[in-house]
């Protein structure tokens, strides 16, 4: 198993949700995160106050797939998650020890 | 002496419009803090109401509109509201009953000590803060109230021009606010952490009932319903949306972008500088204050990196400068034609009111300044102005009160 942690873009969360859908992936998490990589921030004034935002807005998704699956989920993020310009984001895979259902105690991949 | 209901109606809905101001005021600070100030920071407005309504109804309106002293001051007769009734006075509002008159006046000095908290927003005291409420309505307030609009102030004797409070309110509490934000000192981390405002929906929605509430405050100082309110409503509004839009279009063109933020600060300069000339300027001239106004204070806001103090959310910048530039212009474009009971202003050939209006506002930019510094200082010495460090880093919500404004 391994897992699959990305950075996307905000507004392109529904597109990747979609696509994963398709490829018949049944569960992600996502959280709003900030962070900075070679995109740069902008700057915001309030009042003549000039604030300098290096931290941007971002949506971390993050899945545990099987082995078998990892090309298509990979694939099917970068195709859904792409507009060309610097900012797209990255992916990053780990391994995964197990996993295991609270319901029921499934481990391994059936419990994905 | 009959009452009139018409101007009944309009003086009460006028107070009531006045009153919902510091609610309005509140939100329009409340939301240029950082959020873990936004309770403390509302609280500061709101509270005003609660103490200010005890002092004004116990002394504070004897002092600011009874019976004259030496011209500087009412003496004590009214204390209590003492023989203010339901039967007009002759004085000042000879149509309805005196305690509506009383009422109205009741909301401008709640107003007025609220507008500082501007200056020194995220960092005071709240116990100290209570205590100051009450000291500087009571010595600053009441007697420049007197000076200007009570029966044997000097400054109503000597010709100057002050409709609706540009001196009183606007010009006192911005020079207070400067005095503040000289003595509380910047908010730790100021010019290297960020302080963006959190919330600038909740500003947005309180300029609006600033803009909303000001009709009141401007149309029913006219204290009857009729041509004169009317005149003033107008002034007010007109000098608020071209305010607005000048402000509007002087930052487009020196930063890049038109901001919300500064179309909401446009407004309230607009507002605060037509105050002082809204009863005695026709629609022209009110377009020409809107103007100067939303330029003039924009220029003012630069002044605290200028002069290096952190007037936090632009009192100074807005109700300083804004004033005087309100009371100046009073003395320029006022017209006899608008009300016979003010003065022609230097355009209609007469410069002696510019010089009384001149004379008012550095006595009143000296008086609130000074008396403002001396409180502070002894309010320093006995109670401390300052929250502690720790405290400001956890934020006024939490450390004053107790409380956050969000859970989620």
């Amino acid at each position: 198993m391994k897992r699959v942690e990305a950075i996307i873009r905000p507004h392109k969360i529904d597109d990747v949700r979609e696509a994963l859908l398709e490829i018949g992936i049944k569960g992600m998490t996502i959280s709003e995160v900030k962070g900075f990589g070679r995109q740069k921030g902008h700057t915001e004034v309030y009042r003549g106050a000039e604030y300098r935002v290096d931290f941007l807005p971002k949506i971390k998704l993050e899945l545990v797939v099987a082995d078998s699956q990892i090309d298509t989920v990979v694939s099917a993020i970068i195709k859904s998650a792409k507009t060309g310009d610097v900012g797209d984001g990255k992916i990053f895979i780990l391994p995964v020890d197990d996993a295991i259902r609270v319901r029921t105690d499934e481990a391994g991949e059936g419990a994905l | 002496m009959r009452i009139d209901t018409g101007d009944t109606a309009w003086l009460l809905i006028s107070t009531a419009l006045v009153m919902l101001m510091t609610p309005g005021l509140a939100l329009f600070y409340g939301g240029m803090v950082r959020r873990k100030n936004v309770l403390g920071t509302i609280m500061q407005s709101f509270i005003a109401l609660g103490v200010i309504t005890i002092q004004w109804v116990l002394f504070g309106y004897s002092l600011a509109f009874g019976p004259d002293v030496h011209h500087l001051i009412g003496d004590l007769s009214w204390v209590g509201l003492n023989g203010v009734g339901l039967t007009p006075n002759p004085d000042y509002a000879p149509t309805v009953p005196h305690q509506a008159f009383m009422a109205f006046q009741m909301m401008f000095a709640v107003i007025t000590p609220a507008l500082i908290t501007g200056a020194f927003a995220e960092r005071f005291k709240f116990s100290t803060y209570i205590v100051f409420l009450f000291v500087w309505s009571t010595i600053v307030y009441a007697p420049l109230a007197h000076w200007v609009w009570g029966v044997g102030g000097w400054m109503r004797n000597l010709g100057a021009l002050d409709f609706a409070g540009g001196l009183v309110v606007h010009i006192s509490s911005g020079l207070a606010a400067l005095a503040a934000a000289f003595i509380i000192g910047k908010r730790r981390g100021y010019g290297h952490e960020h302080m963006p405002p959190h919330n600038l929906t909740m500003t947005v929605l309180g300029a609006a009932l600033l803009w909303f509430g000001w009709f009141g405050f401007n149309g029913g100082s006219a204290v009857a319903s009729g041509a004169l309110a009317t005149s003033a409503f107008l002034a007010t509004h007109i000098a608020a949306a071209s305010a607005a839009f000048s402000w509007t279009l002087t930052e487009w063109k020196l930063r890049g972008k038109p901001t919300m933020l500064g179309t909401a600060s446009g407004c309230v300069a607009g507002l605060v500088a037509i105050t002082p000339a809204s009863g005695y300027v026709g629609p022209m001239a009110a377009l020409i204050i809107g103007l100067g106004a939303g330029v003039v204070c924009y220029y003012g806001i630069s002044l605290k990196n200028k002069l290096g103090y952190d007037d936090s959310l632009d009192t100074v910048g807005v109700h300083g400068v804004g004033g005087i530039f309100g009371a100046l212009a009073t003395g320029i474009f006022a017209s006899k034609a608008i009300n016979a009971a003010g003065a022609d202003g230097l355009i209609f050939g007469n410069a002696s009111l510019l010089g009384a209006q001149a004379l008012s506002v550095l006595v009143a930019v000296v008086y609130s300044f000074t008396v403002t510094w001396i409180i502070l200082k002894v309010l320093d010495k006995t109670m401390g102005l300052r929250i502690g460090d720790e405290d400001e880093q956890e934020g006024l919500d939490l450390s004053q009160h107790g409380e956050t404004g969000y859970t989620m």
